[in-house]
């Protein structure tokens, strides 16, 4: 069964913290990555911060074009931070990767995965202009 | 797990500042009672867990924390005196309208930027009471003893209690005089930063990454201020750049020397995205602009590669909203690679009185002289430069260049 591994909480606090703590926050995702790696396909995301986001509020009619706004509107509460995505044996097998990132102030959401398809990834992305 | 929470309350900080501001009219009680709160927090949220809504929790313990200290302190008299109905505040603080924090957030900011502080205690000031950095580190982010910058930090903060800021929500136009005039201090927080003014430190970090935050933090607040994205925008693109600005040796890595293997790609796809939003909202001011050049050097996978003729283009597009001497001399350094060095020289003649004083100006001029074959006048060029008092990597460069000149005569 495919689960997903959501991470939900404030945008930002990552890059406050003291180099030690982020360098322990990174070296649990790697191992994660690794461990997912070694199994088969996984997606791992991390989403820019929600300030750089644009939303499409929902469309009144299939006649009006959808109204886009720039931005969630400020938010003090959590946010989506990022995602993993893999096959797992079970759900304790899930959990039991998903507490590898497990975090003092992030939110994990441990969801099966109903569908899934394509293939992505930044790796080789060249940065352009268009 | 202290490390963590201490992240979280720096986040939380400039919103809770300026909430509990309008709550006490007294920015270092405020200040005060959200460190007592943070303290609370540390001790309680191990125990109990992360609250459902960790903001809410901080106004809350905060707001009674301040509460206390009044009923106790002297301080009461000259408070209750804007505020009389505080005393009477029980249970949960109630969650500030989005609306109103975010005017509070840029009051608090606008505070700052005080005409009667200097620039350097204006950023000085931000960085104590909205970025939330102790005395020492901003001493050390400017060079100065702590007690000087103690002194200098409770200085400007009378300056500032002499002449408030009204509570009432400001009109539009108000609003965005607020927000430009802060920006233009978060862009010059960065620039400080970034170039250094005196001595031999080039390069704190610690002011562009501050600068940063309240970037992140002024287009989280305005979201529909498109000039707002692209100020983000240019400062990423700029930071971006800083693994590689410095050599081994502490040396200033020209642009077009610089290892583009280094730059920050996160930060530079975030700028574009930042970049790409905000034209689609109709940004067109001098930030879109500079982010837009920015994004042109950050794009370029070599030196070789620059597109100049869209730089040109843009930097003319700057100096019709700007027309100052320092950006025309960056429009001719465009020039100098679409129309060739003789161009550029000879249009430059015309800056020679305004720019004397400019280092940059004679640095430029040396090295299109170099290009154009004449490295006695270059070495003249380099050397007026070097009489205008580089910092220590500059003038190391600058160094260099002159040997070369000496080299090639």
């Amino acid at each position: 069964m495919m689960y997903a591994i959501l991470i939900y909480g404030e945008s930002g606090v990552f890059e406050q913290l003291p180099k030690a703590a982020q360098d322990k926050v990174m070296a649990g995702h790697s191992g994660l990555q690794q461990a997912l790696g070694a199994r088969g396909d996984y997606l791992s995301v991390k989403l820019m911060p929600p300030s750089s986001a644009v939303t499409l509020e929902p469309a009144v009619d299939d006649t009006t074009p959808p109204l886009v706004l720039d931005g969630p509107f400020a938010e003090t509460k959590e946010s989506f931070l990022g995602f993993y995505a893999a096959e797992f044996e079970s759900l304790e097998d899930a959990l039991a990767h998903a507490r590898r990132i497990s975090s003092p102030i992030a939110r994990i959401e441990v969801r099966p995965i109903h569908w899934a398809g394509g293939v992505l990834s930044t790796e080789r992305e060249d940065v352009g202009m268009a | 797990m202290s490390a963590w929470l201490e992240a979280s309350f720096a986040t939380h900080r400039p919103r809770a500042i300026a909430a509990l501001t309008r709550v006490f009219r007294d920015i270092d009680l405020a200040e005060e009672a959200f460190s007592e709160a943070c303290l609370k927090a540390l001790e309680d949220w191990p125990k109990r867990g992360l609250p459902r809504d960790p903001f809410a929790w901080l106004l809350t313990v905060g707001r009674n924390a301040g509460l206390d200290r009044l009923r106790k302190a002297a301080r009461r008299a000259a408070i209750l005196d804007a505020n009389k109905d505080i005393l009477d505040m029980t249970g949960d603080a109630p969650p500030p309208d989005p609306d109103a924090l975010r005017d509070d957030v840029l009051r608090l900011l606008f505070i700052c930027c005080h005409p009667a502080l200097t620039r350097q205690d204006q950023l000085a000031l931000a960085l104590k009471v909205v970025a939330g950095l102790t005395v020492g580190e901003i001493a050390r982010a400017f060079l100065v003893k702590p007690k000087t910058m103690e002194q200098r930090l409770t200085r400007a903060k009378k300056t500032v209690a002499a002449t408030p800021v009204p509570f009432e929500t400001p009109a539009p136009a108000e609003r965005a005089r607020r927000l430009g005039e802060v920006g233009l201090m978060v862009y010059l927080m960065f620039n400080e930063g970034w170039s250094g003014s005196e001595g031999t430190v080039q390069i704190r970090p610690a002011l562009c990454d501050e600068a940063i935050r309240l970037a992140r933090l002024l287009l989280e607040l305005f979201p529909g201020v498109s000039e707002q994205a692209a100020l983000l925008a240019l400062l990423l693109f700029q930071h971006a750049r800083a693994p590689a600005r410095i050599d081994e040796e502490g040396g200033l890595v020209a642009l077009e020397d610089q290892d583009r293997t280094l730059w920050n790609r996160a930060m530079i796809h975030e700028g574009l995205s930042l970049l790409q939003k905000a034209e689609r909202s109709g940004a067109n001011g001098p930030y879109r602009v500079q982010a837009a050049i920015a994004a042109q050097h950050a794009v370029a996978h070599t030196a070789a590669d620059t597109d100049w003729a869209q730089i040109e283009a843009l930097y003319s597009t700057l100096y019709a909203m700007q027309p100052t001497p320092v950006i025309r001399l960056n429009l001719l350094a465009a020039r100098a690679r679409t129309e060739g060095p003789d161009v550029a020289l000879h249009e430059m003649e015309a800056l020679a009185t305004d720019l004397s004083g400019y280092r940059w100006f004679h640095t430029m001029r040396g090295a299109l002289l170099l290009e154009t074959g004449d490295p006695e006048s270059a070495r003249a060029a380099f050397e007026a430069a070097l009489d205008l008092g580089p910092t220590g990597p500059e003038r190391a460069a600058i160094r260099e260049k002159i040997a070369l000149c000496k080299k090639s005569s």
